[in-house]
C-alpha cells in the first residue's frame, strides 16, 4: 500500500525527457498533442450540438470498421483503415437514427444498443479470426502512445505524419466552414434557410469524427478518446461563451494535458494515454473551481452580495458568437 | 397511495418472478463447485463442446453459467427501468465511471475479495453520479457532455490506478484485465454468492418499491406532491444498478455490461406496453442472453463471454425491433401495406356501388368499362383492381373477366363503407356546420377508419337519416332493399 506512490525523482521525470531523451519522448508529447487537440476541436461542435455521446457511440463501432477492413484486406494501410473507420460511423449514424425513428425506442437506449453491438462484434471478430486479423484488443481499450520511432530517412514517426494530417485537415475545414458549422450547430432551421442542410452537416461531421477518432484510437484507445473529444472543449467552454475563443482555447489546453500528462506518466508510470486524461481531467476542475464563472468566484460573489460576474455577464446563456 | 398500498401491490406483481429465481438457486446451489476454467479442455469438437455445456457436466461450466444467469436477470430487472427513464447512458457511464472503484476495492489487501471491490466500486459509482449531478447543476454543460466527461476521465484514473496496482510486486497477477472484456469464467464461487445476493436484493428493492418505482418512472412530479420519496428511490435505483454493474463486470467486461442494462429491456419494451410485463420479459431476455452468450463463448475455447452475450442480445433485440406484434417494423410496414389495400378495396367497392346506384341499381353486374369511366382510369387498371377484389372474394368477375359482380361479403362491405361516407358527410353538414361542397374529402378520409359503434352512434345523432347532403341514400344497417336483385348461382350470389 505504502509503495503504491512512486518516489517522485525529479530529474528522471521532469529533466530527462526534455534533455536525454527528447527524441522519443519528444514525439510521445506531440502525437498526445496533436491528438488532444484535433479532438478537442472537433469535440467543441459536439458538445454544442449535444452530441458528447454520439462520440462514445461511434469510438467504440470503429472496432469493427478496423477489424473487417483487416479482415478483407489483410493488412491495414492508412486509406484502408480510414475507409473501415468511415464506414463504421457512418453506419452507427443510421443505425442509431434508424433505430429510433422507425421504433418506439429512444435515442439515448438507441445509442447504447448500437455502439454496445457493433463494439462486440468488433471483439468477436477480433477473436475469432485471431489469425488474420492482428489487432491487440488491449490497444483498443488503453491505447499506446510509446514505441514511436523514426525510421532513418524519415522526418518524423509515421503515426504523427498521419495525425499531423488529420489535424490539418480539421483546422483546414474548420477556417473553411466556420460559418456554416456555427450556424447548423446553433440554429437548425435558419441555417436550412441560409441553404445548408443541417442533415448534411451532420453526416459530414460525423464522416470527419470517424476519421479523427480512427487516426486518434491507435494512440489512446476506445474509451480514452471520449475524454479527448470531450474535456478541452467542456474546459474551454467553461472559460469562454465566444465560439472562437474556445477553439483556440481547447488547444492550448490540449498542449498542456499533453505535456502535463508525459511528467505524470513517467511518475507513476501508467500508460501515457490515460495519464494525459487525467491531467485533462485536472484541468477541467481547475478550471470549474477558479474558472470566471466557476464555483468558487460564484460563492464569492453571492457572499459579497454583489453577485459577482452573473450581474455584468449573463452567464447563464450558452457559447455564442 | 400508501406504503400498505405499496406492499399489497407487489404481492400481485411479483409473483412469477420469486419462483424463477427460486429455480435458478436451485439450480446453482444444487451441487458444490470450485472453479475450474471453462475452456480448459482443450478439444475443439463443437458438437463435443455443446454436449459438454448441455449435460452440465463441469463444475466451472455450471458457476460460471450460473453466474451468467444471475446477471442477465438482474440487469434485466434493473434495466426495465434504466430504459424506460431514459437513463441508458447513465448505466454506461456507471460501468465506466467504477474502475477506480474496482482498483481501490482491490487495493484494500491486495486480492479480488469480490465484497472490497463492490463496496469500492459502488462508493465510486455513487462519486460519479454526483459529480455528474454537480457538473450540471453548476456549469451550462449539458447532461450528456457531463456523463462523458465522467465515464472517460474516471475510467482513465482507473487505469492509471491499474497500472500501479500492476507494477507492484503483488499485483501482477490480479487478474484486474479480466475486467475489461469480461470471462465468464472468472467467476468463481465467492462471486457467485455476491451475484445471488445483488440479484436477491434487488429483486426484493423492485418488489416492494415496485409502486414508488412505476411513479417515479412516468410521474415523478406527481409522486413528489404526494410526498413520496421519491429521490430517494432515484437513489436507490442507482444504488443497485451499480452493484449489478460491478456483479457483472467480471463476466461480461466494463465495456459492455451496459448492453446487458439497455439490450434486454429495451427489447421488452417492444413487445408490452405494461410496465410489469416489461419488467418480467426483460428478465427472460436477460437469462437467455446470458445462457446463450456463455453457450456461444463456451463453443470456441475461451472466447471472451462479454461480447457473446451482447451479440445474442442483440439477436433478440432484431427480432422484437422487426417482428414485434404491435411495435415491430416490419409488421408495422405489413400492417399499413395490408391497411391500403384494404382502403384500395373498398374505393372499388364504393366505385361499383356507385355505378349501380346511378342505374337506379338496374342490373347486376358492373362492367369494367364503367368501372374505369367513373374511376378516370385505365381498363387495365380497373380490371388489377377488379381481380384484388376477387382475391379477397368480395366479388366474381364472368364473361371473360369483363363484368364484376359482388359477393354477399362485397355487397355488404360496399355498403358500409357508403354509409360511412354519407352519415359522415351528413355529420359535418348538420353538426359540424360545413358547407356541404367541402365534405367529400374529408369523408373520404374518415369512411375507411370510422368503427362499427362510431356509425351506430352517429345514426343515433343524426336521427336515423335517409339522404345524405346531396340527396344521395344511406343504406341503412338492415338495408337491403336496394341490393341488385336478380341473383344466380352463376354469380356467387345466394338467393335469399
Amino acid at each position: 500500500m505504502t509503495n503504491l506512490i512512486p518516489v517522485f525523482d525529479f530529474e528522471r521525470v521532469v529533466v530527462s525527457p526534455w534533455t536525454d531523451s527528447i527524441d522519443t519522448y519528444g514525439w510521445m508529447v506531440l502525437m498526445a498533442f496533436l491528438v488532444t487537440a484535433t479532438c478537442g476541436l472537433v469535440g467543441n461542435y459536439l458538445i454544442l450540438r449535444r452530441m458528447a455521446l454520439v462520440g462514445d457511440a461511434i469510438s467504440h463501432s470503429v472496432l469493427p470498421g478496423l477489424a473487417v477492413a483487416y479482415l478483407f484486406t489483410g493488412a491495414l494501410s492508412v486509406p484502408i483503415m480510414f475507409a473501415g473507420a468511415l464506414g463504421a460511423g457512418l453506419l452507427t449514424t443510421v443505425l442509431i437514427e434508424f433505430i429510433h425513428t422507425r421504433s418506439r425506442i429512444k435515442a439515448d437506449a438507441a445509442i447504447g444498443i448500437t455502439f454496445c453491438t457493433l463494439f462486440a462484434l468488433g471483439v468477436v471478430i477480433i477473436n475469432v479470426f485471431a489469425s488474420r486479423v492482428h489487432l491487440d484488443t488491449d490497444c483498443v481499450l488503453y491505447g499506446e502512445l510509446s514505441y514511436l520511432s523514426r525510421g532513418a530517412n524519415e522526418i518524423a514517426p509515421p503515426e504523427v505524419l498521419v495525425m499531423g494530417g488529420v489535424a490539418i485537415v480539421v483546422v483546414l475545414l474548420i477556417t473553411l466552414f466556420y460559418k456554416e458549422l456555427l450556424v447548423s450547430s446553433f440554429d437548425a432551421s435558419l441555417s436550412a434557410s441560409l441553404g445548408f442542410p443541417p442533415k448534411f452537416i451532420h453526416l459530414a461531421l460525423m464522416a470527419v469524427l470517424s476519421i479523427v477518432i480512427v487516426s486518434a484510437f491507435e494512440s489512446v484507445g476506445a474509451i480514452l478518446v471520449i475524454a479527448t473529444l470531450i474535456l478541452p472543449g467542456a474546459t474551454a467552454q467553461l472559460i469562454s461563451t465566444r465560439l472562437s475563443v474556445c477553439l483556440w482555447l481547447s488547444v492550448l489546453f490540449a498542449a498542456l494535458s499533453a505535456v502535463l500528462g508525459l511528467h505524470l506518466s513517467l511518475w507513476i508510470g501508467s500508460s501515457m494515454a490515460a495519464a494525459v486524461v487525467v491531467s485533462g481531467t485536472g484541468l477541467f476542475v481547475l478550471a470549474w473551481l477558479f474558472g470566471p464563472h466557476g464555483v468558487l468566484r460564484r460563492r464569492l460573489g453571492a457572499r459579497e452580495g454583489e453577485g459577482g460576474l452573473e450581474k455584468d455577464e449573463p452567464q447563464a446563456g450558452a457559447v455564442t458568437e | 397511495m400508501n406504503h400498505q398500498g405499496v406492499i399489497s401491490s407487489f404481492a400481485r406483481h411479483g409473483k412469477k418472478i420469486p419462483a424463477l429465481v427460486l429455480l435458478l438457486l436451485v439450480m446453482v446451489f444444487a451441487s458444490p463447485a470450485h472453479a475450474a476454467r471453462i475452456g480448459d479442455v482443450t478439444e475443439t469438437n463443437a458438437w463435443e463442446q455443446a454436449l459438454r455445456f448441455f449435460t452440465f457436466r463441469d463444475d466451472g461450466l455450471r458457476v460460471a453459467l450460473a453466474g451468467c444467469m444471475l446477471l442477465g436477470l438482474n440487469c434485466g430487472l434493473l434495466g426495465g427501468f434504466i430504459v424506460v427513464r431514459r437513463l441508458s447512458l447513465v448505466g454506461d457511464t456507471l460501468s465506466h465511471a467504477v474502475l477506480p472503484g474496482v482498483a481501490l476495492g482491490f487495493m484494500w489487501n491486495m486480492t479480488k475479495d469480490p465484497v472490497a471491490i463492490l463496496i469500492g466500486a459502488t462508493l465510486v459509482g455513487g462519486v460519479a453520479m454526483l459529480a455528474v449531478n454537480v457538473i450540471t447543476r453548476t456549469t451550462k454543460l449539458k447532461q450528456d457532455t457531463a456523463l462523458g466527461l465522467v465515464l472517460s476521465s474516471f475510467f482513465a484514473i482507473g487505469l492509471c490506478l491499474v497500472s500501479m496496482i500492476q507494477q507492484l510486486p503483488t499485483g501482477n497477477k490480479s487478474g484486474l484485465d479480466k475486467f475489461f472484456f469480461g470471462q465468464a469464467a472468472a467467476i468463481s464461487e465467492g462471486d457467485l454468492w455476491l451475484l445471488s445476493g445483488t440479484t436477491l436484493v434487488s429483486l426484493v428493492f423492485l418488489v416492494v418499491c415496485y409502486r414508488g418505482l412505476l411513479t417515479l418512472s412516468f410521474h415523478r412530479g406527481y409522486g413528489e406532491t404526494l410526498g413520496l420519496p421519491m429521490s430517494w428511490l432515484h437513489h436507490a435505483l442507482m444504488l443497485f444498478t451499480s452493484f449489478a454493474v460491478v456483479t457483472a463486470m467480471q463476466a461480461v467486461g466494463v465495456v459492455l455490461v451496459s448492453a446487458m442494462l439497455i439490450i434486454p429491456a429495451a427489447t421488452a419494451y417492444l413487445l408490452t406496453d405494461r410496465m410489469h410485463r416489461l419488467l418480467i420479459y426483460a428478465a427472460i431476455f436477460g437469462l437467455l442472453t446470458a445462457a446463450l452468450g456463455a453457450f456461444f463463448s463456451f463453443l470456441g475455447n475461451n472466447l471472451p463471454t462479454g461480447p457473446f452475450m451482447v451479440l445474442a442480445g442483440a439477436m433478440f433485440f432484431m427480432a422484437a425491433f422487426f417482428f414485434s406484434p404491435r411495435h415491430g417494423w416490419l409488421i408495422r410496414l405489413w400492417r399499413q401495406r395490408s391497411r391500403r389495400l384494404r382502403t384500395e378495396r373498398e374505393n372499388t367497392l364504393k366505385a361499383m356501388h356507385r355505378v349501380l346506384e346511378n342505374r337506379q341499381f338496374h342490373g347486376e353486374s358492373v362492367s369494367l368499362l364503367e368501372l374505369a369511366q367513373l374511376r378516370r382510369e385505365t381498363l387495365e387498371e380497373s380490371r388489377h383492381r377488379a381481380l384484388e377484389l376477387e382475391r379477397a372474394h368480395l366479388a366474381t368477375l364472368s364473361s371473360g373477366g369483363n363484368d364484376v359482380h359482388f359477393t354477399p361479403e362485397g355487397w355488404q362491405q360496399a355498403q358500409a363503407i357508403v354509409r360511412n361516407h354519407r352519415l359522415w358527410e351528413l355529420y359535418l353538414t348538420n353538426v359540424m356546420q360545413f358547407e356541404s361542397d367541402h365534405v367529400h374529402d374529408e369523408a373520404e378520409k374518415i369512411e375507411h377508419i370510422l368503427g362499427a359503434d362510431a356509425v351506430r352512434e352517429l345514426e343515433r345523432k343524426l336521427a336515423f337519416p335517409q339522404t345524405d347532403p346531396h340527396g344521395r341514400k344511406i343504406p341503412g344497417v338492415r338495408d337491403a332493399e336496394s341490393a341488385p336483385q336478380p341473383r344466380s348461382e352463376l354469380t356467387g350470389y345466394k338467393s335469399s
